[in-house]
């Protein structure tokens, strides 16, 4: 029983970084309504801004609120230069910009930074969290921030006009052009959030996976698959999604005998395929009833 | 007095079809126009054309400014609201968040809590399911929230594409009603695309026939109600 | 009036590629069939070698267009079902001592069992969800190979190496270059299948299961025989273009066969335009050639380069080469006016 709790502790902490991946994923699938393939190269670039940041001596506090800053504008520099072309383009070519987004990030990234893996400090520490060995303060303050960002998306859509001007954006392009909203800048907004909260997902993520070009590869597919398993249109239901894949991937590790570390993404995916398979909107997403 | 908005030779295309072949009309501040036709006459293309929606060449002015090359947000915001065909309601999100986002490009954020209220008055039964998700709404209440919701810009004009549609005879005839009180009393310019062609002449002031993308007859709403030819070969009824 | 006129001259609508839109003209496929056969006979084995890969990679892109573009689903797992193929014509070969060509269709039907068995669950899922399913697919298959159960028939980690073979009746050409019009054969016959699939009865089940899911059940179709079917051809015809892959390359290892190749056939299948079949090619070519090209302008930044030429491609012509085709062939008509 206590092998149990421990696996589900530590799989918690490790859920706590796709749930973050998966609350930008989500966050752009919004803005969007696709799936940005190049998204965690982004956070990964940003993550490179702020570790850049602190070499040249800037201090932690303020490395990190630049490095936001740097990557709001980033991401809608990128949507107004490379996204917004393509906006009336089919939206198999709008994955194909996302690719090419992809090669681009990462081989620059490469240059400029090289691949060797290098350390990344951490603000809350890194001894055990409440007496656990398997839970450190890092992977605390992790939950914690995730949670925060989430309740604060929260209000931000719930509460603010440019809030539920974003909704009505995603929601219903043309209705909403006719009540004045500029649809187009709503995109670009979205992409900007979504690279600031990458930004964070990644300056969260660094410390536990070391900081390189290739971090995020892994990080990537098991925030999409929190984020599809919570259901995309809810940020809940991806931070959620994003606990539960820690947890089954931890669990199946420990008690299925034979997967090794390469098996276990495999296996998690099945299972949200699986659970896709029963509820093809998500745990918590909401059906889409489409028209004839 | 010149006209509140005043569209000339205007010419509508789907990709290489046109659809509109150079249509004039004016409509005069204050006033209550229909725009009649059948089937693909083009009703719905002018009201698109006006809000920038479908490509189109020829000149539209809205109170002395020209809209051509405005996106659909600028002219919108110009105080000319649009309540689409199929209503455009926001169906996962509230009643009340449908009306805030109707004033969503207003400054005057102070009055629009009263405005809501007023809309309140005018649609009771939108009060009554305030807090419900839009789209669980009737037909009929939908196409209240989408009056509702295009009132919300406290608009100089309202274009509105068949709000009939679909509606049961008794409906059709209280939103009817509703819209001659806002036409007279908050005094809003209404045009109203109508299949419906004798309620809409009853409620009117003044109409236009068309056909196939060209005007074919206008003038005051009771002479043309009252000219059989018109009525039998445009009107069908 | 001309307005009538300009739209039967005008593209097709985007999305919706129209049957008569799937295909070349004949002028044209001759003129392309004339170069594909000639054109080895003036060049080096290396560039032969480099031939066979464009027309391999060409059918697996032709595959998933019959998939994507036929019917209307997306995957990003084709690579599983190139790996499968791959797979079985090497054990096939090395194991067995079948003929290198005999263990094509062996790999074809394979594929096309497991492609249909897949495309059982997939059922119930569309768009994003169904290119998670599909990509879970290709993550897994390379892990999946490499397991010790496997390793008698598979060679593990290590792989497989697979013999060239000869050219047949004491012909006189090189192994590259017989290995290259074998597949130059095979690919032409698939074609013309895929393009007379597509015209079928069959055919226009896909489409109008791409265009419009519940009208086409409204009408009769069989929706879930017609999606599993468009998953079992597509993934039979990559087991065929897998198995011709191995026999090129004399080898297979799971590492050859990752998500990348997926991805790689994907993009090929935008360059070439979505559901253009003769496109297939030019995807193929994109996806092979340009890679090298990004290598020769910078070896630090080649995924840049990659990356700014695909974009330069999309920008261009969002729909492909279909889109270039289409505005060749209106210039041709209007010169012979």
């Amino acid at each position: 029983m206590e092998l149990f709790t421990n696996q589900v502790l530590a799989g918690i902490a490790t859920g706590a970084i796709y749930a973050c991946m998966a609350l930008a994923v989500v966050m752009i699938y919004q803005a969007i309504d696709h799936l940005n393939f190049a998204q965690g190269e982004m956070a990964m670039f940003s993550t490179f801004i702020s570790w850049q940041l602190m070499q040249w001596g800037v201090p932690y506090w303020w490395a990190f609120p630049i490095t936001l800053i740097i990557s709001f504008a980033g991401g809608i520099a990128i949507e107004r230069l490379l996204f917004k072309p393509l906006a009336k383009a089919p939206v198999l070519t709008n994955v194909a910009g996302f690719i090419a987004l992809f090669a681009i990030v990462n081989s620059v990234a490469g240059l400029i930074w090289d691949f060797t893996i290098k350390q990344y400090p951490t603000p809350f520490g890194t001894s055990p969290f409440l007496g656990s060995q398997l839970i450190s303060t890092h992977q605390a303050g992790m939950i914690g921030v995730t949670l925060v960002l989430l309740i604060a998306l929260y209000f931000f859509f719930q509460f603010t006009r440019i809030g539920l001007a974003m909704r009505a954006a995603a929601a219903l392009p043309e209705s909403a052009r006719l009540v004045g909203i500029n649809t187009s800048w709503m995109i670009a907004l979205g992409w900007g959030m979504a690279s600031a909260i990458g930004a964070i997902a990644g300056i969260l993520i660094a410390p536990v996976v070391f900081l390189e070009p290739n971090m995020m590869g892994g990080v990537l597919v098991y925030g999409f698959a929190a984020a599809v398993l919570g259901g995309l249109s809810s940020p809940l239901g991806a931070v959620i999604g994003g606990f539960l894949v820690g947890v089954f991937e931890n669990l199946a590790g420990t008690y299925i005998p034979g997967i090794g570390n390469e098996l276990k993404l495999p296996i998690a995916l099945a299972l949200i395929i699986t659970v896709l398979v029963v509820k093809p909107a998500g745990l918590l997403g909401r059906p889409i009833v489409k028209r004839v | 007095m010149t006209a509140m908005l005043n569209v000339k030779d205007l010419r509508a295309y789907y990709g290489q079809v046109q659809a509109l072949h150079g249509l004039s009309f004016a409509l005069d501040e204050g006033s209550l126009t229909t725009l009649l036709g059948a089937n693909g006459a083009g009703k719905t293309t002018t009201l698109r054309a006006i809000c920038n929606m479908v490509r189109s060449t020829g000149a539209i002015e809205f109170e002395g400014k020209p809209l051509t090359g405005r996106s659909t947000e600028n002219i919108v915001r110009l105080g000319i609201a649009h309540v689409p065909q199929g209503r455009g309601t926001f169906t996962t999100m509230t009643v009340e968040e449908n009306l805030q986002l109707g004033a969503i490009s207003r400054n005057d954020r102070k009055n629009v809590v009263a405005d809501i209220e007023r809309m309140y008055e005018h649609f009771p039964v939108l009060k009554e399911r305030h807090t419900q998700q839009a789209g669980t709404l009737s037909g009929g209440e939908q196409q209240m929230l989408a009056v509702a919701r295009a009132l919300m810009l406290r608009p100089r004009l309202m274009l509105l594409d068949e709000p009939s549609f679909g509606l049961a005879p008794l409906i059709v005839r209280e939103l009817f009603k509703i819209l001659g009180k806002i036409n007279r009393e908050d005094k809003v310019t209404i045009l109203v695309v109508e299949q419906n062609a004798q309620l809409a002449l009853e409620l009117a002031d003044q109409a236009y026939v068309i056909e196939t993308g060209r005007i074919v007859m206008s003038g005051d709403a009771k002479d043309i109600a009252t000219n059989e030819d018109v009525r039998k070969s445009y009107l069908g009824y | 009036m001309s307005a009538a006129e300009e739209v039967i001259t005008k593209a097709p609508a985007v999305e919706a590629v129209p049957k008569r839109g799937m295909t070349l003209g004949l002028g044209a496929s001759l003129v392309m069939l004339a170069a594909l056969i000639i054109g080895p006979l003036f060049l080096k084995n290396f560039i032969i070698f480099q031939m066979t890969m464009l027309l391999i990679y060409g059918l697996a892109v032709l595959a998933l267009n019959i998939l994507t573009g036929g019917s209307g689903q997306f995957s990003l797992g084709q690579s599983a079902f190139y790996a499968v193929g791959a797979y079985t014509s090497a054990i096939l070969m090395e194991h067995a001592g079948v003929n290198y060509a005999l263990t094509l269709p062996v790999a074809g039907l394979i594929c096309f069992g497991f492609g249909f068995a897949f495309g059982q669950p997939a059922l119930r899922l569309s768009g994003i969800y169904l290119a998670l399913a599909t990509f879970a697919l290709a993550v897994a298959m390379p892990q999946l190979l490499k397991l010790g159960f496997f390793e008698h028939w598979t060679g593990g980690v290590q792989g497989l190496v697979v013999t060239k073979p000869d050219p047949p009746f004491g012909l006189t050409m090189s192994q590259d270059m017989w290995l290259y019009y074998f597949t130059l054969a095979i690919s032409l016959g698939i074609y013309i299948a895929s393009v007379n699939l597509l015209r079928s009865r069959s055919g226009r089940a896909f489409m109008a299961i791409r265009d419009n899911e519940i009208a086409a059940s409204a009408m009769g179709v069989d929706v879930a025989l017609y999606k599993t079917l468009a998953f079992g051809v597509s993934a039979g015809v990559t087991g065929v273009a897998g198995g011709l892959g191995a026999i090129a390359v004399q080898f297979v290892a799971p590492d050859s066969y990752t998500v990348t190749l997926a991805i790689s056939l994907f993009v090929g299948m935008v360059i070439g335009g979505v559901g253009w079949l003769p496109g297939s090619i030019v995807g193929s070519a994109f996806i092979i050639f340009v890679p090298n090209i990004a290598e020769h302008i910078s070896k630090g930044l080649s995924g840049a380069v990659f990356g700014v030429l695909l974009f330069l491609a999309i920008f261009l012509v969002p729909h492909g080469a279909r889109q270039v085709a289409i505005v060749a062939e209106q210039l041709v008509r209007k010169l012979k006016k």
